[in-house]
């Protein structure tokens, strides 16, 4: 300890005050001299001369003192620091070097390290319910193999047959209307099974969760909220448990409250959880028997999934009489069986796997160019490591001077890096598609950051040592002279492949980039069947109680809408029970009279608008046949339908559809008189704009089964429609103040949305791409500005023979488009096998589209002649009298 | 000096220090000085390699080093031994008599 102590204090004193530690050594010297000589004196020498004996004996001070100084530990590091010195020195001499290398270490490894970052705990960090790898969600398997939302009949069946399951619940989405307080409010819910909580593995923090009694139809009314809304609406005191709050004008007693943090991941942005209450063995044409549930079950301890799944396949296979089934819940596909985390990540996952690759290609780039760099550098720098060589440096002192380059420009890089990762990281999750889990928990990945750093300062320590390897004693004289005389010769080999690959790599980048921004301009530019410039859009609930009668619900849309009217700057206005690109989605089966035999269902579902009567006028979906709805279409009068233009041409092919007979949803078990067929109207996108299915039909509010308790108002504006927002509001609420307002939007808006998983791809290609195509100019740039310069006597040779700068300057070209062209060449392989990655982001065009590859090649190729040109140019400027006589 | 006086044979240099400060508290010119006259001349101490000797010693913690006043007056740095030197000085002297011994008995050995 106590010598410890001692090395360390004093190490750090001779480090910080060198003079003192080298006074005493030469006072110590001195002394010696001074004892020596006084000896010698009294053996009778002069005093002259027992000093010069002296002085010799004891030897030179300089050398003593730089032994006592070198014998330290904290001479190691004072040669650090000046190694350091040195290397900051070197890099600041050599700017554009620095900052070049400098600059690709920062954009790979940022975005590599930001991309990683955001994808590692969307797609595979483990959601934070226990034991969440045992937590899986059934569905319904359309004919097509594609997931469907199950039924809560399907629910009932399994949940009772299924022997491998801990608990299995059902949920069904939620939007109950909170009033009674300062302002009424369309929270975000879910109904669930008791068992709900115990399926997640997570208990309210504060109450409890639900017993089986409160599922039961009929129940007394129980709520468990978020601490979010608690907080939020509530004032965050615990005091709630036990209170009553109203949801869709009923009484709720909330029992209890989730944890801080906490998560639904199968609806993540849920407040609120009541039971699901649903009625066991339902009648078919009841909402139980409606494909809009999930199911979500814990598997037992140690089962593996597969053992699951091919129980519920044999269950789903084996109908038993105690569970009949309806005809669209016959489950004749089977089941889908998914992990939970595969279930909510299913939608982006192609999108983010696409960006992964794109980042991985990045980070390959920059270690290409950074080696590129490097080698180039040091290939200048032959000399001086000769030169040092020549001069008595240790090959270990030439290595370790060369780590401190490295080691120092891998820092400088790694700091940029850092800021570009923490900018890359918050661009992607504002961008990201909406509905993804743990976008809250996206931080810059230190694992990631490390991961890059490491590898790119692996491959720049490797190629930058090789200079002081080469500088042998031995070739002391090459090296030196190396710079003058190197003629053309096989040295740029190794550069050449790097700059292919680098070419390649960039290719497949930009190729990806120009298939995603061309899929996103064509399925921008496919019309939505709807006129969306200036119209403002909003949902306006109406859910006060089950005492509230359809009659009472009419009118007061019907009073909103007239009030909306008056407002200044309202041309239109509308509600409709689903609007279009907005994610809403509510669709039945159909059976028209004309084919009796076909079931409902079997051609499968038709989305339903129920509409109140100026709906197309203020949409601009336009009447291609027959008449619109109108007064006439009252809840006393026949049912009258519109079908679109789709479902027409696919039920009817070129016959005329007005007049048919027709039952639609709940109405088709023939309880119910057939409707009327009396118009036909344009397709419209309902999903998204690339949806395929545009079967829709189009009631009368008053004349469906029921009036939506959810309407959107949509209003056609003389000025920019979103200005309009809070005045339309104020006139909704001027009707009835506790009507809840959700999802306001313009229709602009939500067709810019339909678009987001492609345009968060297409974006971060995109910039990948630039900065690939960057990266490989610079690279190609550096290559032949490296060759232009061994290559000066050459040049001057020739010019000095008779050529003339025009074929000079074609040389030097033709060198750099060769590596161009087999770069491009390897690309376009590797692009062919990899845009498979992208095919489900693409949208109207072909992953092997030509007029893509052959932009992406003129832009690479004109990128490359650029490049290569200021060396040409440098090329055919050589003097050759400069030249020769500088030999 | 009849014999040609030699360098203090390799790795030895710390324990002739730490034997002639055992005897009494010196400055850098007595031990070097001390060394040579009980060598009777053999050794010859380079004064580069004894303070080098010496600041690792001390650092060591088997020296301390003071600066004091010598015999005729002037400023000298005094090194004398501390419990851990005088430890060291057992333990490198008793290895170095079992080396000698070894070495003297491959020597000794008819062959």
């Amino acid at each position: 300890m106590i010598p410890l102590l001692r090395q360390i204090q004093r190490g750090v004193s001779a480090l910080f005050s060198p003079a003192r530690a080298d006074a005493e050594t030469d006072l110590e010297v001195r002394h010696f001299v001074q004892s020596r000589t006084r000896e010698l004196e009294r053996q009778g020498l002069p005093y002259e001369d027992a000093l010069r004996q002296a002085t010799t004996e004891v030897g030179s001070l300089t050398a003593t003192r730089e032994e006592v100084r070198a014998s330290g530990w904290e001479h190691g590091v004072d040669t650090l620091l000046s190694d350091v010195r040195y290397a900051l020195r070197r890099l600041r001499r050599d700017p554009v070097f620095t900052m070049v290398a400098a600059l690709t270490l920062a954009v790979g490894i940022g975005a590599a390290t930001a991309i990683f970052s955001a994808v590692n705990p969307i797609l595979f960090r483990a959601l934070p319910y226990p034991g969440a790898e045992r937590i899986v969600t059934i569905s319904d398997r359309a004919q097509s193999g594609a997931p469907a939302e199950p039924t809560y009949g399907t629910y009932e069946e399994l949940a009772s047959r299924s022997r491998s399951f801990e608990t299995m619940s059902a949920t069904d989405l939620w939007r109950p209307s909170l009033t009674g307080t300062d302002e009424a409010e369309r929270l975000q819910g879910q109904r669930v099974s008791a068992s709900y909580f115990h399926t997640l593995g997570v208990l309210p923090a504060v109450g409890r969760s639900f017993d089986d009694a409160e599922d039961a139809p009929g129940a007394a009314r129980v709520a468990v909220l978020s601490d979010r809304l608690v907080k939020r609406r509530f004032g965050g005191a615990d005091s709630i448990i036990g209170t009553s709050i109203t949801l869709n004008g009923e009484p709720y007693t909330v029992i209890g409250i989730m944890a801080p943090g906490f998560t639904d991941i199968l609806s993540p942005s849920t407040d609120i959880w009541a039971p699901l209450q649903a009625q066991p063995r339902a009648a078919p044409n009841a909402r139980e028997w409606g494909h809009h549930y999930r199911i979500v079950g814990r598997l037992q301890r140690g089962l593996d999934v597969d053992v699951a799944r091919r129980e519920l396949a044999t269950i789903a296979s084996q109908p038993i009489s105690e569970y009949p089934r309806v005809l669209w819940a016959g489950l004749e596909n089977g089941l889908l069986v998914r992990g939970l985390q595969e279930d909510v990540t299913a939608g982006a996952r192609p999108a983010l796997i696409a960006v992964v690759a794109a980042a991985a290609m990045l980070l390959l780039i920059a270690c290409v160019n950074v080696a590129n760099l490097l080698l180039a550098r040091s290939r200048r720098r032959r000399a001086e490591f000769s030169l040092r060589a020549a001069l008595g440096a240790e090959r270990k002192r030439l290595v370790r001077q060369l780590l401190t380059e490295s080691v120092m420009l891998a820092i400088i890089g790694g700091a940029l890096a850092f800021v570009v990762a923490q900018m890359g990281v918050g661009a992607l999750v504002a961008l990201s598609p909406p509905g993804l889990p743990n976008v809250d928990l996206v931080r810059v990945d230190g694992t990631a950051f490390g991961f890059g750093l490491i590898i790119t300062t692996l491959v720049g320590i490797t190629v930058g040592l090789m200079p002081a390897l080469s500088a042998s004693r031995a070739d002391v004289r090459g090296g030196m002279q190396g710079v003058s005389r190197t003629v053309a010769g096989g040295r740029g080999a190794a550069r050449g492949a790097l700059v292919v690959c680098e070419v390649a790599l960039a290719l497949i980048l930009l190729v990806g980039a120009g298939l995603l921004v061309r899929s996103l301009d064509r399925l921008l530019a496919v019309s939505p069947g709807v006129q969306t410039e200036r119209v403002l859009t909003m949902q306006v609930v109406d859910a006060a109680g089950r005492n509230r009668t359809d009659q009472e619900r009419l009118n007061f849309y019907e009073q909103a809408l007239t009030a909306v009217r008056n407002v200044p700057g309202v041309m239109d206005a509308a509600f409709t029970s689903q609007l279009p690109l907005s994610g809403d989605l509510d669709a039945y089966g159909y059976t028209f009279a004309a084919f009796p035999e076909r079931q409902p269902g079997e051609d499968g579902a038709a989305m339903r608008y129920s509409v109140s009567g100026d709906y197309f006028r203020v949409m601009g979906i336009p009447l291609l046949r027959g008449r619109l709805l109108d007064e006439s279409d009252r809840a006393d009068a026949p049912p009258s339908f519109l079908i679109s233009e789709s479902l027409a041409i696919q039920t009817f092919a070129t016959a005329d559809p007005i007049g048919q007979r027709v039952r639609f949803g709940p109405d088709s078990d023939g309880s119910r008189p057939w409707g009327t067929v009396v118009g036909v109207v344009g397709d419209v996108k309902q999903q998204s704009l690339a949806s395929l299915n545009t079967a829709a039909f189009y009631v009368s509010s008053a004349q469906w089964r029921w009036v939506d308790p959810v309407q959107s108002l949509v209003v056609r504006t003389s000025g920019d429609a979103a200005a309009m927002t809070n005045a339309v509001r104020r006139a909704v609420w001027s009707v009835d103040r506790n009507k809840p307002i959700a999802r306001v939007a313009t229709m602009e808006q939500l067709v810019w949305r339909t678009g987001s998983d492609r345009r968060f791809a297409s974006v971060i290609y995109g910039t990948f791409a630039i900065a690939a195509l960057l990266l490989a100019a610079v690279g190609l740039y550096g290559v032949v500005s490296g060759l232009v310069a061994e290559r000066t006597r050459e040049f001057g040779i020739r010019s000095a023979l008779g050529a003339t700068r025009g074929e000079i300057v074609r040389g030097v070209l033709a060198n750099g488009l060769l590596f161009t062209t087999i770069g491009v060449a390897i690309g376009v392989a590797g692009a062919f096998a990899t845009t498979r990655l992208l095919d489900t982001l693409l949208y109207g065009i072909s992953g092997a589209d030509p007029s893509t590859y052959a932009g992406v090649i003129a832009l690479l190729g004109s990128v490359a002649v650029l490049a290569c040109w200021a060396p040409a140019r440098r090329a055919a400027a050589v003097d050759p009298v400069v030249t020769l006589r500088s030999e | 000096m009849d014999e040609q006086s030699t360098d203090v044979i390799s790795g030895t240099l710390d324990m002739l220090i730490l034997k002639t400060l055992s005897l009494a508290p010196m400055h850098g010119f007595g031990i070097a000085r001390r060394v040579e006259q009980i060598s009777r001349g053999v050794f010859k101490v380079n004064a580069g390699s004894l303070l080098v000797a010496l600041q690792r010693l001390e650092r060591a913690g088997l020296l301390d080093a003071e600066w004091r006043e010598t015999e005729n007056g002037r400023q000298g740095k005094f090194y004398s031994l501390t419990r851990a030197g005088r430890k060291q000085l057992a333990v490198e002297t008793t290895e170095w008599d079992r080396k000698v011994g070894a070495i003297n008995r491959l020597l000794r050995t008819e062959s």
